[in-house]
This record gives C-alpha cells, sequence and structure tokens, in this order.
C-alpha cells in the first residue's frame, strides 16, 4: 500500500506494526513526532506495548537496557542532545548486548542551538558499540526501521542498533512510500529470540553489571570486538529476506555507477539522492563519476568500502559533522583508514557540507566533483578538507 | 519534475497545503515529495514549504531554487522578501490578494509567465468563518496549474480533513476549495 505520511509518523506506524514490548522515550526535535504518534497508538490500545514516559534521555535509556537485558523487544527514539545525554548508557547497552532499536532523526549538536539536519549526533556515538543503518529516503527510513529489529536481535549479533535518517529534510517530509501490511511485518520479524540470559529469569539467577578489572576487562573488550564480525552476513541474510517479502534490495554499501568512474563520491543519508541527479547531469557532459552510499556504517565495512573504491582514482567523502581538533571529518577518517594500507589507493579528499540544516544543493556537488578533477590533474587534495557551501 | 514553493506565514496552513498537494498527486500515480522550511517556530513567522511531483522517484533532498509555480498565501511578504526568486519564466505566480492579477503583474515587470491572484482569505472567512487561506489558493492552484484536478483533489480533502475536524469545517473547506478553483484570475 502506498502511503503519503511524515517520515516521522511513517517511523511512528512502523513502530506500531513491530509493536515492541517496551517503548521508553523522552521527546525531542526533530524525532518528537515518532515518540508522540507512538505514545498515541499505545492510548488507543492499538498496540501493548509498556509505554515509559521517562524524565531525560539518560533516563529512557537506562529503562530500556534493563527492559532489553529482561528479553523484552525495545525501541526508543531521540536526536541531536538527547542521544548525546543517552552517551553513559549507549556504551552499556552495547556491551551488555542489549539490542534496543533507537530512531535518531540526525540534528546538529548545540552550541549554537540548532534543530537542523545533522550528522554529529550519531557520529558522536560511533565509538559506543552501537550498529547504524543510514537512510536516504523516507522508504528506506521504513525499511531499515523494520530490518533493524530483526539484525540487532538476531542470537549471532545481539547489539543495539541506530536507525538514522536526516532530521527535517527527512524526518519533515513526506514521500511516496510503500508500505507493508502489519501481519506482514510481524511474520518477518517474528518473536524476539530468547535470550540466553534474562535479568527476569529467577529460575537460573545471574549477575548483570559485573565488575572486570585488570584480571578479565581487557578480554571483554576482545570478545565483544570480535563478535561485531557476524555482523555483516546477518544484514545481509535479512536484507535478502526482506526482498524476498518486498521486491526491495538492500546492501550494506550502495553504488551508483562506480564501474567506471574516476571520481567518486561518499555519501550518507539524504543528500546521497541529490548525489545521484548531480551524478547523471555530469554523465550527460561525458564526466566518469560515482556515488558511494554507506548504508551500514557501523560495523564500518572496510572489504567493501575497499571493493567499492578499487577503480576510483579520486574519491570526495561528503561528512555532514566535523572532528573538532581532529585530522578530518569521522567520515572521511573511517574511508581513509579503510583505503590506508591498499596498494593501490585513489587520492582521497574530505568535504564538510550541510551543517545545521544548510542544504546540499546540486550546484554544491558538482563544485565537489570539480574538486575531484582538479585533484587528479595536481596529483593531490590539498587542502585535505574543503568546506563547501559556508561564508568565509 | 514539477516544483512549487509556497510562501506562507506560519499559522496559515502553509504546509498543509504542500503536503495536500502532493498528497492528491500521488494519488493520480505520481511522485512526491513534500516538506516544510522551519525556522523559529512561532505563529505569524514567515515560512516556505515545498511540493515537487514527479513521474520518476524523486530524489534531489533540497529546498526549492527554481520554482515552476510560487504560491503567496501571505501578499504583506511581497517586498519584504523575493518571493519570485528563482521562478521560471514560463511559470506561475499565484498571490492571494484581493487586487487583480494586473497590480502584481506590474510589481514584477520582467517575469513573462502567468500571474493570478484570488481572495483566499475573503473565502475562507466566507466558508469556514476563520482567515485560513490554504485551501481556497489550493482551489486556484490547481485551476491555474492543471497539476490535478478538483476530482483528484476533493476526495484527499476530505480524507485529510475529516480525521481532524467536524463536518462543518469539511464542508467548508470543500466549499472553500470549489470557490477558489472558480474566482481565480489569471494574466
Amino acid at each position: 500500500m502506498k502511503v503519503a505520511l511524515e517520515t516521522n509518523q511513517l517511523i511512528a506506524l512502523a513502530m506500531k506494526q513491530i509493536e515492541p514490548h517496551v517503548v521508553a522515550a523522552y521527546p525531542i526535535t526533530p524525532s518528537t513526532e515518532v515518540v508522540q504518534e507512538f505514545s498515541q497508538y499505545v492510548a488507543n490500545g492499538d498496540v501493548r506495548t509498556e509505554f515509559v514516559p521517562v524524565e531525560s534521555e539518560h533516563s529512557a535509556m537506562s529503562a530500556c537496557l534493563a527492559a532489553s537485558l529482561s528479553g523484552a523487544r525495545v525501541m526508543t527514539a531521540t536526536a541531536s542532545q538527547g542521544l548525546a545525554f543517552m552517551w553513559e548508557m549507549l556504551h552499556i547497552a552495547a556491551a551488555s548486548r542489549a539490542p534496543i532499536v533507537t530512531i535518531v532523526a540526525n540534528r546538529a549538536l548545540s552550541a549554537p542551538i540548532n534543530i537542523h539536519g545533522d550528522h554529529a549526533d550519531s557520529m558522536g556515538a560511533r565509538d559506543t558499540g552501537w550498529l547504524q543503518l543510514w537512510a536516504e529516503t523516507a522508504q528506506e527510513a521504513y525499511d531499515n526501521t523494520i530490518q533493524a529489529i530483526k539484525i540487532a536481535e538476531d542470537p549471532r549479533v545481539r547489539f543495539p542498533m541506530l536507525v538514522n535518517y536526516d532530521g527535517f529534510t527527512t524526518s519533515h517530509a513526506v514521500e511516496t512510500v510503500e508500505i507493508l501490511e502489519d501481519d506482514q511485518v510481524r511474520n518477518f520479524i517474528g518473536s524476539i529470540p530468547k535470550p540466553q540470559y534474562s535479568l527476569l529469569d529467577t529460575e537460573h539467577p545471574t549477575s548483570f553489571g559485573v565488575l572486570a578489572l585488570q584480571d578479565y576487562y581487557m578480554e571483554f573488550r576482545k570478545a565483544q570486538a570480535e563478535a561485531y564480525k557476524n555482523v555483516k552476513d546477518v544484514v545481509l541474510e535479512v536484507a535478502d529476506a526482506y526482498a524476498k517479502l518486498t521486491g526491495r534490495k538492500y546492501g550494506i554499501l550502495e553504488d551508483y555507477k562506480l564501474d567506471d568512474a574516476d571520481v567518486v563520491l561518499v555519501a550518507m543519508n539524504s543528500a546521497a539522492g541529490t548525489a545521484k541527479d548531480t551524478v547523471d547531469a555530469l554523465r550527460k557532459e561525458g564526466k566518469k563519476v560515482g556515488v558511494l552510499k554507506i548504508r551500514l556504517f557501523r560495523p564500518f565495512p572496510v572489504e567493501e568500502i575497499r571493493e567499492a573504491l578499487k577503480n576510483a582514482k579520486a574519491v570526495a567523502v561528503m561528512d555532514r559533522a566535523y572532528t573538532f581538533g581532529g585530522p578530518a571529518g569521522p567520515l572521511f577518517e573511517e574511508v581513509a583508514t579503510a583505503m590506508v594500507n591498499q596498494n593501490q589507493k585513489p587520492l582521497l579528499g574530505d568535504f564538510v557540507t550541510g551543517l545545521g540544516g544548510r542544504d546540499i544543493t546540486t550546484d554544491e556537488i558538482k563544485q565537489i566533483f570539480d574538486t575531484g578533477y582538479k585533484a587528479l590533474e595536481k596529483g593531490a587534495f590539498e587542502p585535505l578538507v574543503n568546506w563547501v557551501g559556508v561564508r568565509e | 519534475m514539477l516544483e512549487i514553493r509556497w510562501h506562507g506565514r506560519a499559522g496559515q496552513g502553509v504546509k498543509t497545503a504542500a503536503y495536500l498537494l502532493a498528497e492528491a498527486a500521488m494519488d493520480t500515480g505520481k511522485y512526491i515529495q513534500a516538506f516544510p522550511e522551519y525556522g523559529a517556530e512561532r505563529s505569524g513567522a514567515p515560512i516556505a514549504a515545498f511540493t515537487r511531483i514527479g513521474d520518476e522517484p524523486i530524489r534531489i533532498h533540497y529546498g526549492i531554487l527554481t520554482p515552476d509555480v510560487v504560491v503567496v498565501v501571505d501578499e504583506s511578504l511581497i517586498g519584504a522578501m523575493d518571493v519570485t526568486a528563482g521562478l521560471k519564466d514560463s511559470g506561475i505566480l499565484l498571490v492571494n490578494s484581493s487586487e487583480g492579477p494586473e497590480v502584481y503583474r506590474a510589481k514584477v515587470p520582467t517575469f513573462k509567465g502567468k500571474v493570478a491572484t484570488v481572495d483566499a482569505t475573503q473565502i475562507a472567512l466566507d466558508c469556514i468563518g476563520r482567515p485560513i487561506p490554504n485551501i481556497p489558493i489550493m482551489g486556484a492552484l490547481i485551476k491555474v496549474s492543471e497539476i490535478v484536478s478538483l476530482e483528484d483533489l476533493e476526495p484527499r480533502l476530505r480524507h485529510k480533513f475529516s480525521a481532524k475536524f467536524n463536518e462543518q469545517i469539511v464542508e467548508g473547506n470543500v466549499k472553500a476549495l470549489k470557490r477558489g478553483y472558480e474566482e481565480v484570475k489569471v494574466l
């Protein structure tokens, strides 16, 4: 069925279809409507979810964590300062293998206060151990939400997951979206697999929140790091099953006209769509350009990035966030790390764009591709980091 | 792809109109995208909203810079900002005003497209008793632009408004839509 809903309403509808056991949330712009609409479903008796209206995001994630460790299917939604306020609990959720799915309508961080689209919030969570899916369109946000449940809860995974889409640009936009029937969603996700250990299993009492010092902490951490190696296979399995159900195919990355592309733009979320239209326009002028869109950002798909960029001569990474005091934006650092030991590697440049909701236009993306061509002539991106669409 | 940019003030139903047009176009099999431009949210603040309608999936994700149609829901914005910025020469400028289109034609002498006006605020006062001009100006828009027909739009309007408003308000808006459609003046 085709619907025209604001993406936040659409995601609330997906949550209704998923019908988690527990949602604990503290609404924040620009994902407020996800929580607002879902709480109406609860109030109307459309779902049996235990909705916990808490007094802060830190409490929201704490409640989600306890519920998840007891074996419940758990979701929440947040953005920006809200995700930042969850920071401490994010680490605990990931290391405790609590498969909570958190919706994030990506928004800039303060100061100055800004409510608009920017990737600083989820980029700030990149070292917390949460898995991350990113979405170009409302359709992808809906599809990722449903797939995230099945990925996160898989016994081979059992990690929490952020489902990202751009604040306002996507969260408050209406696009043509194909939705599933409620029972299709419920059959697809099935019941949450019973956890090996449960907080409420009084027959088999277990310790949670344990202490591990010099003697065992490092082994815990190594075991956690190893566990991410299973994730990509599960992401692909779930994507295959979802394609059978819907006809919509997803991968870890999305290649757009990469086969013969000399200059490649790496993008995430809504700007990837604008980049595809720009590529089509530039190809008409005979330019060999392409887009690499990152769907799975955590775990970072190193091998897939290497494979996708193996024929590229220049790669422009678009960052919608910045690492202050660091060498470049966060996505650039990840891509550069993936490429660093390759014998043959493209020139790499970083392009910081669209901070705080500033539009990323076709003209700006053309400008980035132009800079890529200039780098090919000069033999390097100089400077390494370029701020695009900013007043000097 | 057809791009429509809406200019109005918060509280005038600008976002609702941008979405409603997209929804009606989706019902006719088109791909759609609609979104508002939010600044600081307060009643009376200038806001813009955007509607894109196409035969192919719409991939670009930024504000409309070169619209085919500009709809000015609040005429006091003209002069306060450049509402016609980027408007295509073959396009349409539609203004909510009690004045005729010749008045606005004179204000944009270089513009070659159609100029239209409709007294949407008065129609709204007559039909729903409140000065919310979004639906009557929608009637005018679909008449001048032929984006969708009145027959396509009316059921969507009823569907959308029935979820929120009582029958009297829904019927008042349907009447306002039709009056806007009939009373628009084009030059």
